[in-house]
């Protein structure tokens, strides 16, 4: 067989627009998933009822179920309760980011914990509250242990982006579906964008490895 | 206020089912074979020999660094026409899940080996026996104590993995969810109960899966009687 | 009688020569205690002499035939040849039994139950009949070490490595292990001991080498060696181990 990557690059603008449209989705989920996941990780760490339990539950459900299904619901279960209706970005958005809350909340907690009790009394005894302690002492420290498995999330993330495809929100995926049928070229247009997300994902693994591998040696 | 009925979910409980049956298969199916190829992975990219090293490297991180969707749908679409075989979508899942998921398994099991001290070795070749004894003999049992928590957390990733398959119009679970939703015009309920089903399902597997870890850990270190 | 010829033996990590040209003989029966500072390359010349380290230059001569490199050859003299180890390396997923078990099963091929009843007869041999049910981990190290010296010798091997058997262990631990060693000495096993108890070398051994720098600094009986030093480092050596008494 003859491969014709003439004709993807002939469609090189609809595949920038689903390029923008990855990284739009990707941006949103990464600050929102770990914005969110280090609220819920205090939560899984607070001693108090009110604040731990929630956050267990939202972690045991979102850990629990295909974000894909979780997508899907956002998408056409939700709208129902709603007064308005949600775009795929929404949909996509909330799943992915509430799943990526879901993991790094459990990163968060993990790296809370594993700074020691000498740390949180060292604050106190300086007179520091327990947000101050929390900000000031032990996030600081904890994030620099937390870092491989937060690249880590965000590979996840980035990867996770080409589910929204399934609601049909447009990115590069669901770009490459477009171009395959409108060309006849699947091989070459799905190639195609599996060769862009290794090329997109290759440096960030390489990134977490080079971040373990520091941390490993630092500690 | 909206009303929420069930009984148009009820009444297609048969779908979602055979759905879930379906879920398990190709889960069973790609566990099975990406056990399998993920050990010869492993071995390869363990090998000296970089015609065995580079090749297994190649497909561990080619697989482990793009999107599972983007690979299931480059097997589904684009391979048929390059190989000229039909594919059907379970085979397709089954191909992509089973490689995908042996490229992670194979990076769990190298980590595993690579733990064994180097005195391990050393005591098994020094009564005599074959690097593939050793390893087989000596190594392996150790390493997969080790690596049990790793597989269980892999095995339920790839069962949450499989609704990827609906995509490509595969009966799972998520695909008969989709249609009694179409049908009945009751997305709510249907997809509620489907995510319900599926957080049953996993949850019971990773409650098992922690049970089977702790029960791992302690054997082998008691005395036998 | 020669049964183990090494000649010209040469082992280098990096830029440091471990061993330049070492040339030993073995009798059958002779028990060569082997003394040296630590990085003498005393546990390297024992490990290059089962080939766990590849010799860079030299030859291994076992019965009369040159040991060549090939996979085939070397786990054949792994065989014929011994080892025990300095942390012992059992297999902690095998009871005591299971590790002496092991290398008639795997290697030799025997069948279970005779497999079983020569490692019984072993375990016996180092006093241990009654922990054959257990686990590394439920073991003392004198007994690790014990099970570990019963698992070299199932393999009925024609000479013994020893790797500094007694220095991971408490000192409570290392007279029981020496024993065994002893047992054996007086059975007539023929053993090669790296070992830092002087006074155990000079009650034990037929022949008594000192190594410095890769090399064969001195050699002859323990009396020679160790109560007469001809040469000014073996010596030093020796007064620094103070706690030797003869």
């Amino acid at each position: 067989m003859q491969w014709d990557f003439a004709s993807v690059l002939a469609n090189s603008d609809a595949l920038l627009v689903g390029a923008m449209g990855t990284l739009r989705i990707f941006a949103i989920c990464l600050v929102a998933g770990l914005g969110l996941g280090l609220v819920v990780g205090l939560g899984r760490y607070s001693r108090r009822r009110w604040f731990y339990w929630p956050a267990t539950a939202f972690v045991e459900f979102f850990r629990n179920t295909p974000v894909l299904v979780q997508i899907l619901w956002f998408y056409f279960a939700l709208p129902i309760l709603m007064p308005f209706s949600i775009s795929p970005l929404a949909a996509a958005s909330l799943g992915i980011s509430l799943n990526s809350a879901a993991f790094s909340a459990e990163i968060y907690r993990a790296g809370i914990q594993s700074i020691e009790r000498a740390q949180w009394d060292g604050a106190r005894a300086l007179g520091m509250s327990f947000l101050q302690a929390m900000r000031r002492i032990i996030l600081p420290q904890a994030l620099k242990r937390m870092t491989p498995a937060l690249t880590n999330r965000a590979i996840e993330i980035f990867k996770m982006s080409t589910l929204a495809s399934a609601v049909a929100y447009v990115e590069l995926l669901q770009q490459a579906k477009l171009i395959a049928s409108l060309n006849f070229n699947p091989i070459e247009a799905y190639t195609a964008v599996a060769v862009i997300f290794f090329a997109c994902l290759w440096p960030m693994v390489q990134l977490t490895y080079f971040l373990e591998r520091r941390l490993a040696r630092d500690e | 206020m909206y009303v929420w009925d069930f009984t148009p979910v009820l009444a297609n409980a048969g779908l979602l089912a055979q759905g879930l049956v379906n879920t398990l298969k190709v889960t069973g199916t790609a566990l099975a074979c990406g056990l399998v190829l993920g050990l010869a992975l492993a071995l390869m990219r363990l090998s000296r020999r970089r015609l065995a090293a580079w090749p297994a490297g190649f497909v561990i991180e080619v697989f482990r660094t793009t999107p599972p969707l983007v690979q299931l749908f480059w097997f589904f679409f684009a391979l048929p026409l390059i190989i000229g075989v039909e594919m059907t979508p379970f085979l397709a899942a089954a191909v992509t899940f089973s490689i995908q998921s042996s490229a992670f398994f194979a990076e769990v099991f190298r980590g595993g080996i690579v733990s064994i001290e180097r005195g391990q070795w050393e005591a098994a070749r020094a009564i005599g026996m074959t690097q593939p004894q050793a390893m087989r003999r000596i190594i392996l049992p150790q390493a997969v104590k080790r690596m049990i928590p790793a597989f269980m957390e892999r095995a339920i990733e790839l069962m949450k993995t499989t609704t990827l398959v609906a995509t490509i119009a595969y009966a799972d679970l998520l695909f008969a969810a989709n249609e009694i939703a179409q049908k009945t015009f009751r997305p709510l309920e249907t997809f509620t109960v489907a995510a319900l089903i599926y957080f049953v399902v996993i949850t019971a597997f990773s409650l098992a899966a922690r049970r089977l870890e702790r029960r791992f850990a302690v054997s082998g270190e008691t005395t036998v009687h | 009688m020669t049964i183990l010829h090494v000649q010209g033996l040469a082992k280098r990590f990096g830029s440091h020569e471990v061993l330049s040209g070492i040339d030993l003989d073995v009798a059958k029966g002779e028990r060569i205690a082997i003394l040296g500072a630590s990085g003498s390359g005393k546990s390297t010349l024992l490990r290059c002499i089962n080939f766990m380290e590849m010799p860079d230059a030299g030859t291994v001569t076992l019965d009369g035939k040159v040991v060549g490199r090939r996979e085939r050859e070397l786990t054949a003299v792994r065989q014929r040849i011994g080892m025990v180890f300095q942390q012992f390396n059992l297999f902690p997923h095998m009871t005591a039994l299971g590790n002496v078990m092991e290398g008639l099963r795997t290697v030799r091929r025997m069948p279970k139950a005779e497999a079983a009843a020569r490692a019984e007869r072993e375990l016996a041999r180092v006093g241990l009949s009654d922990k054959a049910a257990h686990y590394p981990a439920h073991l003392s190290g004198g007994q690790k070490q014990r099970v570990a010296i019963a698992r070299a010798l199932a393999m009925d091997p024609e000479l013994l490595l020893f790797d500094e058997p007694t220095s991971a262990l408490d000192p409570e631990l290392v007279g029981e292990v020496l024993g065994v060693i002893r047992a054996l000495a007086e059975e007539g096993c023929t053993m090669l001991l790296v070992t830092h108890e002087l006074g155990f070398a000079y009650h034990v051994a037929t022949r008594v080498i000192f190594l410095a720098d890769g090399a064969i600094h001195e050699q002859g009986t323990p009396d020679e060696v160790l109560k007469d030093p001809k040469k000014e480092r073996t010596r030093a050596f020796l007064a620094r181990h103070k706690e030797f008494s003869l």
